[in-house]
């Protein structure tokens, strides 16, 4: 339960966070809220040399317009989302999972920039930004990119992300009048989800239900191709490749995902 | 009027809710000015052979003193023998050929059994330096669940030629059951929980003098002393044990684990003061576990609800060294029949060892099993005969005209009106409009069913009542009073109880007396805080020398204000001592206490008048659940928990509290897991799931006191009751809401998975 030894470094600015991160190596650790990676480095489970800590960036916590977009800063915290104004009336799907994320210490500290950069298939917000079809803009050595949210997550914690590669912002296109729902089913409160579903308008997105985060395409083709709310979600577990632990195995994932998938249209439905 | 029974706010809480309270590893006490930090290297592997330990590379890391192994214990005699008779019915380890080592020497046989100590400058560099401990190990096979050790393929201690250290009880004779119109058997699990105090084990230790003194998070100091003596092999005399705040200990802080001992040893060894304090990945691997009971009940009777025969086999996982888990069985037979007059009752059981965790006593400590169980076979036996639980409870409660009431088991109940609680907790609860409610939703299909679960207990508290418990109590000049206990507060309250007894016996305001627990150089003797004993024993010695000092003080004041003592009142109410009709000239505490004798006003007490009492109540919880997804929630929580004589309802309702949390805990969410192998899964608290507020209603606490005589203060225990009764009123609820489609039973703890496997006649998924 205690880290093995690293090096600290803090960034004052993006720049210089992507000049640190480039000078110490492929596996200098950008430390956010530290939430995620530094249980992980209690446990040993993940031994970084050296971390940068990007937690005082000033310039990374923003929830803004802009363009139809709404932006917001990877540094902008769950409770920030949870409670922005203009999110709960622009992306209230965005705004309600991140008010589920963990527990208020959690949210008080964890970003959304470190949730998605993270990758853990069983958090929130990595599908909610599929569903929501976020654009995430990174920050490397090599210049800016931005990357379709489908494109980014490629395996279990792993990113389209180069080493020294920092997420600064995700934008979100306005979801305009379209339903939403996001069912998260767990044991207690705090956990992460067994199964999650994440729903936008005709876009349907699972959490858990396999290495990363998973549109349930063959959900939304049946609902284009006008099958009914029930019959589309039959048609959940199409496509994924549930894990399988303590909270269940593959088959019950795969039930899971079909019956909050169904509840989940159903909501989003009512919303419209 | 009496402070007793009122509700008075806890003394404890303003320090630990602002300045916050000091915990072992807090100190920063002279005396462990440059203590090295001890780490342990822990074994990885269930079951090994040590073929070799290479400290060399951790030996000249940064910060490293000294790396320690059992190679180094060659100071310590040989290890207890077994206690007589085979220890079974004794709290202690078995020792032996089942003896448990300090540090592992030849043989591994859990992951979490410690191998080797490292103690270094710097609490960091300790971790780091385990690291390079390196350790040959040859694996052998796991012996993982009570089948795999009953099969003996692969022995623990080949010595010993079994997996099997006690076996109790009579042969099974199914002549009990003729006569029964209806007979039902089961196997069921009473699951492996973890007791996740939220202070985990820590311990200090420094020599000065050849006398040791070692502070520790303990639920009896004295007793530790005593264990730390024997082993160091000292003259208790020689062994100052202090116990700081303690975070709790749920029973797995009773005595001293071996790893405190080690970091006493060491400090001996290294000539400089040790502390130690575990991390949670530690804790939950290497302090004991609680339950882990296979139990299969039989239970008989007639159709109109009367049973007429129970039997109880019992297979109690000992895990891998027997510690005290001999005795959790033995009580859980004791205790089998519960609040139910039945005629045959027969119990066996066995305790084997496996290649996990040790068990022993966790809130409740064989009680919790044994209730688990026939509310279990008493809702089975219901479900069979198609009658309503309740009816079926009412018929076999034992009756409030036959008290005493002694059980087959063993047990002598003392006092008791079974039946009122039963009925207390169906009209609070509105039983019937809760059926009628559950009928409509099983007419309708509803989605999210409900579930109304019944449990009605007995227990038993303080079994060892003869052991006895100190107080040793003060009266200052300054009209102050102190309280020496034996007893040892570890979040209860003793300092607020304790406080409220001396006021009320002596009329010295609560404010002005002062609790002292946990220090074997001011209070050598005592037993300490378990069995839901505190009150009723350390309560009443506290209460006998009260009336002690009450005495002496009016032999006082009679020689003070010329009268004689049969004439001398004590007006309680103001604290102050005066002649019967004549109020106004009235003595004060602190003119009687300067005007004793050098010793002043005191007197010590270890009380031993005592007898077990038999604490009994009903819980019954309404659940809801989605049959698509097979979660379930708590709706309410109704109990009435009869403790007798309540001293403070605030304490009692807060044991109440803390003790239904974990009950719903264990029936719904906490289980340890092993794989095969013998390797935790469960081994952070992401994957052990311990219960949150979320998950809670806000239980719904009734009033019932039934005293006993059992001690002077009327008390019984309450520290364990909530436990008691609530893990097998949500199993029965959960089950009770699945009961149409066919359920009878599910094994705990009744996570999402496995009632939806039950719902659907899967089998259990995982």
């Amino acid at each position: 339960m205690i880290p093995a030894p690293f090096t600290y470094r803090r960034a004052a600015t993006v720049d210089e966070a992507v000049t640190l991160a480039a000078r110490g190596g492929e596996d200098v650790k950008f430390l956010a809220g530290g939430h995620s990676l530094l249980p992980l480095m209690k446990l040993r489970l993940v031994v970084p040399p050296e971390l940068v800590d990007i937690g005082g960036i000033g310039e990374l916590s923003h929830i803004s317009e802009a363009d139809g977009h709404v932006r917001v800063g990877a540094l902008a915290t769950h409770d920030q989302v949870a409670g922005s104004a203009l999110l709960r009336r622009e992306l209230p799907l965005l705004a309600h999972a991140a008010g589920r994320v963990g527990d208020p210490q959690v949210r008080h500290r964890g970003t959304i920039g470190g949730s998605l950069a993270h990758a853990d298939p069983a958090a929130d917000l990595p599908a909610v930004a599929l569903a929501l079809g976020a654009t995430l803009v990174t920050r490397g050595p090599s210049g800016t990119r931005e990357i379709a949210a489908g494109d980014f997550f490629t395996g279990l914690f792993e990113t389209v992300l180069e080493p020294g590669e920092l997420l600064a912002e995700i934008r979100f296109p306005k979801a305009g009048p379209s339903g939403w729902s996001f069912q998260k089913f767990t044991k207690r409160g705090i956990d992460w989800a067994i199964v999650g579903v994440a729903v936008a308008g005709d876009r349907v997105a699972l959490v858990n239900m396999g290495p990363t985060p998973l549109r349930a395409r063959a959900v939304e083709d049946a609902l284009a191709s006008g099958a009914a709310p029930d019959e589309a979600a039959a048609r959940a577990a199409e496509g994924t490749s549930a894990p399988e632990d303590l909270n269940g195995s593959r088959a019950y994932r795969e039930h899971l995902a079909r019956v909050l998938v169904g509840r989940a249209l159903g909501e989003a439905r009512s919303r419209r | 009027m009496s402070i007793v029974g009122t509700r008075v706010v806890r003394t404890e809480d303003p320090r630990l809710l602002t300045a916050g309270g000091s915990y072992v590893e807090d100190l920063r006490v002279p005396e462990l000015a440059g203590a090295a930090w001890a780490t342990f290297v822990r074994s990885p592997i269930a079951h090994a052979r040590i073929t070799g330990v290479d400290a060399s590379a951790a030996a000249r890391a940064p910060g490293v003193i000294a790396v320690l192994t059992a190679a180094d214990m060659d100071d310590l005699g040989p290890p207890p023998p077994p206690p007589p008779g085979g220890g079974g019915e004794a709290p202690v380890p078995l020792g032996g050929p089942w003896a448990e080592p300090l540090l592992a020497a030849d043989r591994v046989r859990f992951v979490g059994e410690p191998v080797a100590v490292v103690l270094t400058e710097g609490r960091y560099q300790g971790e780091d330096a385990a690291e390079l401990v390196s350790v040959d190990y040859e694996p052998l096979p796991a012996v993982v669940g009570v089948e795999a050790a009953l099969a003996g393929q692969t022995l623990l201690f080949p010595g010993t030629g079994s997996n099997v250290p006690i076996t109790a009880g009579g042969q099974a004779d199914d002549a009990i059951f003729d006569g029964c119109d209806v007979v039902v058997e089961r196997t069921i699990v009473n699951q492996r929980v973890a007791p996740v105090p939220m202070e985990a084990r820590a311990a200090a230790a420094r020599w000065a003098d050849g006398r040791l003194t070692a502070w520790l998070s303990t639920q009896a100091a004295q007793l530790g002393r005593f264990v730390m003596a024997g082993v160091l092999g000292l003259d208790p005399a020689a062994v100052r044990v202090i116990t700081p705040d303690v975070g709790g200990g749920f029973g797995a802080k009773v005595g001293v684990d071996r790893d405190a001992l080690v970091i006493a040893w060491a400090a001996r060894r290294l000539g400089r003061p040790v502390r130690w304090a575990e991390t949670r990945s530690e804790n939950l691997v290497a302090m004991t576990h609680g339950r882990g009971q296979r139990q299969v009940i039989k239970i008989g009777g007639r159709k109109d609800g009367r049973i007429l025969a129970y039997r109880l086999h019992v297979v109690q996982d000992a895990g891998a060294y027997p510690r005290m888990s001999g005795f959790l069985p033995f009580l859980t037979c004791m205790m089998a029949s519960g609040p139910y007059d039945i005629a045959h009752v027969q119990t066996a059981y066995q305790v084997v060892v496996t290649n996990t965790t040790p068990t022993g006593a966790y809130r409740g400590a064989g009680r919790p099993e044994a209730t688990a169980a026939i509310e279990r076979a008493v809702d089975l036996f219901a479900a069979e005969i198609g009658l309503d639980p309740a009816e079926v409870r009412r018929t076999n409660l034992v009756p409030p005209d036959r008290f005493p009431y002694q059980t087959a088991g063993g047990a002598r109940y003392d006092t008791g009106d079974y039946a009122a609680a039963l009925d207390q907790v169906l009209s609070a609860a509105g039983y019937a409009d809760l059926r009628a409610e559950q009928a409509r939703r099983r007419e309708r299909g509803d989605v999210v069913q409900l579930g109304i679960g019944l449990s009605s207990y007995v227990e038993i508290t303080a079994a060892d009542a003869a052991g006895g418990e100190t107080a040793r109590l003060v009266v200052h000049p300054d009209g102050t009073a102190t309280v020496y206990t034996g007893s040892s507060a570890h979040g209860q309250g003793h300092h607020t109880a304790w406080a409220m007894l001396v006021q009320d016996e002596l009329g010295i305001e609560m404010a002005k007396v002062t609790v002292v627990h946990g220090d074997t150089d001011l209070i050598p003797r005592g037993t300490g805080t378990y069995a839901s004993r505190s009150l009723q024993i350390g309560g009443a010695a506290v209460h006998v020398a009260a009336a002690d000092v009450r005495e002496q003080a009016r032999r006082v004041a009679a020689d003070l204000l010329e009268a004689s003592e049969a004439d001398l009142e004590l007006d309680a109410e103001r604290g102050l001592w005066h002649v019967r009709g004549d109020p106004e000239a009235a003595m004060t505490w602190a003119q009687v206490a300067s005007h004793a004798s050098a010793e002043g006003l005191a007197a010590s007490v270890n009380y031993t008048g005592g007898q077990p009492t038999f604490p009994f109540g009903t819980h019954l919880s309404v659940v809801e659940v989605d049959t698509q997804t097979g979660k379930v929630r708590v709706l309410r929580h109704v109990t009435v928990d009869d403790a007798g004589t309540i001293i403070s309802p605030v304490l009692a309702e807060g044991q109440r509290h803390g003790g239904i949390a974990q009950g719903i805990a264990q029936a719904l969410l906490e289980e340890v897991v092993y794989d095969g192998q013998g390797n935790p899964v469960t081994g952070t608290l992401a994957d052990y799931a311990v219960i949150t507020s979320a998950e809670l209603p806000s239980f719904e606490l009734l009033a019932k006191q039934t005293p006993t005589t059992a001690n002077p203060l009327g008390a019984k225990g309450i520290g364990e009751a909530g436990t008691i009764g609530a893990v097998p009123a949500v199993q029965n609820a959960v089950i009770d809401a699945l009961s149409h489609r066919g359920v009878r039973h599910i094994d705990m703890p009744l996570t999402p998975a496995r009632v939806w496997a039950a719902i659907n006649g899967t089998g259990v998924i995982l």
